[in-house]
């Protein structure tokens, strides 16, 4: 059943249990990393090929000289313009029913132009396929009409899941009852980035704080396009005249 | 400026020595096209050698990019849709259109190599020659100058930092791919016995070609501006040193000498030189 899906997570109620992470990790058959322990809470580390949710750990100081977490469940973010989408050579990566964003296990051909193209370092080389992976919004399970397993596994309904146009509302909806509450610094990420975001974000925070690019830094690759292959058109040009001035020239001293 | 939150793609030396390889490539057939299209009949021999070397260098070129892929034996999928064969090709993708780049320019490459081979073993004629031919060897210098220059611009086309920060990395390379191809050719010249007078009009290039070049990075790291500091931590000091002597001493060598030792020296330092810039821009921006 076609239908444009997407995420809402709401960080004010993420409690940092990682129910997610762990669903996302059974239900897809990611055997992870090894934990790795810092200097805070979070083991996982980041997004990758193992890794298509994360669970980010925040600590920040609150007016009362206290310590506050600031958690948020991330995730590939699905972009209507997708970058990863934009410069994949093979056409691996493509648009599902579901308006997802999907890398082709049996197309892919581990290339990593996608790596280098996620603005949110969503993707992961794995090196044990050889393939480019990442969130696949559970596309097998969207098309058995069941709901993410990590949306699915959240004790907190800091993760919901449902038709874009339905999260829309319920997260604006949210924004107004938090900034109501006198929450001034809630904010939405996701409505204007990339043509649209399909995993919508309520922070607390600026978006930088969180790993995400703010608005204005939420670029396309192919912006470069154009103004880099004229700079090499004019090089060229430049080159080339500078070497027949110079084979023209009477041949050198003997 | 553009605020960054990314992975690194992991391009590493497969990556390095194609940008370089490519460069020389495409640079070389370029030279030997002006060579041949502008030049006297002095000048054949290194034209011919221009295109005797293209090819040989050139084939190592999709080796290298295949055995980079996490799964090679799917290069093909660069080219074929694999799921409805039909031809894969995005002109807003540069490694879409480098693959594609690399092919033909492999036919021209392929043709002109069998055109000197034949030259060189029979004496044959060139049979390049006429309208026809030679708009097929400028036909090929253009590809060869795009798969020179088109590298940078595939590491600007994404949202790394400092490769997607700039637009002179498509003309860096290229300045650069035609230097290290004079350089190149300027080498093997006078490792063999050539006519002098072609020999003293590559090292008159290669000056152009460096300056160029040396203008390119400064135009590089202002475009930078504020993200070029992250080159200067001292891990990537001595290839930045490496990539100054590889332009500065060569240039003076240019203009100082054009007896044989000198010649040859600055040939290599600028060899030296463009491969450690390809090296300081591929892994100064994923580390």
């Amino acid at each position: 059943m076609a239908r444009t899906v997407g995420f809402f997570t709401d960080t004010t109620l993420c409690i940092g249990c990682k129910a997610c992470e762990v669903a996302c990790k059974e239900w897809n058959q990611l055997p992870g990393h090894a934990p790795e322990f810092g200097d805070g809470y979070d083991n996982t580390g980041q997004l990758d090929e193992q890794n298509w949710r994360h669970v980010q750990f925040h600590e920040r100081s609150t007016a009362k000289g206290g310590v506050a977490w600031n958690m948020m469940s991330d995730v590939c973010k699905h972009c209507a313009q997708a970058s990863c989408m934009e410069v994949c050579p093979t056409n691996a990566i493509i648009r599902t029913e579901f308006d997802t964003v999907y890398i082709q296990p049996s197309v892919c051909n581990g290339c990593r132009d996608c790596i280098a193209a996620c603005p949110y370092h969503v993707i992961g080389f794995d090196e044990a396929s050889g393939l480019a992976r990442k969130c696949t919004f559970c596309y097998d399970r969207l098309q058995a009409n069941l709901m993410p397993a990590c949306a699915k596994a959240c004790p907190t309904e800091s993760i919901k899941f449902g038709d874009l146009s339905t999260m829309k509302e319920v997260a604006g909806a949210r924004l107004n009852q938090l900034r109501g509450q006198g929450m001034a610094e809630a904010r939405l990420y996701g409505e204007k980035e990339y043509g649209g975001l399909h995993a919508l974000f309520l922070l607390t925070d600026k978006p930088e704080v969180y790993g995400l690019p703010p608005t204005e830094s939420a670029v396309l690759p192919s912006r470069n396009n154009a103004r880099s292959y004229l700079a090499s058109l004019a090089t060229a040009v430049v080159g080339v005249v500078g070497a027949v001035f110079a084979f023209r020239e009477r041949g050198g001293k003997e | 400026m553009i605020e960054h939150f990314v992975t690194a793609p992991q391009w590493e030396w497969y990556i390095v020595w194609y940008f370089f390889l490519g460069g020389i490539a495409g640079g070389v057939y370029a030279l030997g096209a002006i060579l041949r299209l502008m030049g006297d009949e002095r000048d054949a021999p290194i034209a011919r050698l221009a295109f005797l070397l293209c090819l040989p260098i050139l084939v190592i070129c999709p080796i290298l990019l295949t055995l980079d892929l996490g799964r090679p034996l799917r290069f093909w999928h660069m080219l074929i849709d694999s799921r409805t064969f039909t031809l894969n090709f995005k002109y807003w993708s540069p490694m879409s259109v480098g693959v594609w780049v690399l092919l033909i320019f492999g036919v021209f490459a392929l043709i002109s190599f069998l055109e000197a081979l034949a030259n060189l073993r029979t004496g044959r004629a060139p049979f390049l020659v006429g309208g026809l031919g030679r708009a097929f060897v400028a036909v090929g210098a253009v590809f060869g100058l795009f798969l020179a220059g088109y590298t940078g611009v595939l590491l600007s086309v994404s949202n790394q930092p400092v490769w997607s920060d700039t637009w002179a990395l498509g003309a860096l390379f290229l300045a650069s791919g035609l230097s290290v191809a004079a350089a190149t050719l300027s080498l093997v010249s006078r490792l063999g016995r050539h006519e002098r007078s072609a020999e003293a009009k590559l090292t008159r290039a290669d000056r152009y070609f460096t300056v160029l070049e040396l203008a390119l990075l400064v135009v590089f790291f202002v475009s930078l501006g504020a993200v070029g500091s992250r080159f200067l931590a001292p891990r990537w000091m001595a290839l930045w040193a490496i990539v100054l002597i590889g332009t500065l001493v060569p240039l003076a060598l240019h203009f100082s000498s054009e007896r044989r030792t000198p010649a040859m020296l600055a040939a290599v330092l600028t060899l030296v030189g463009g491969l450690a810039l390809r090296m300081v821009v591929v892994f100064g921006a994923q580390m």
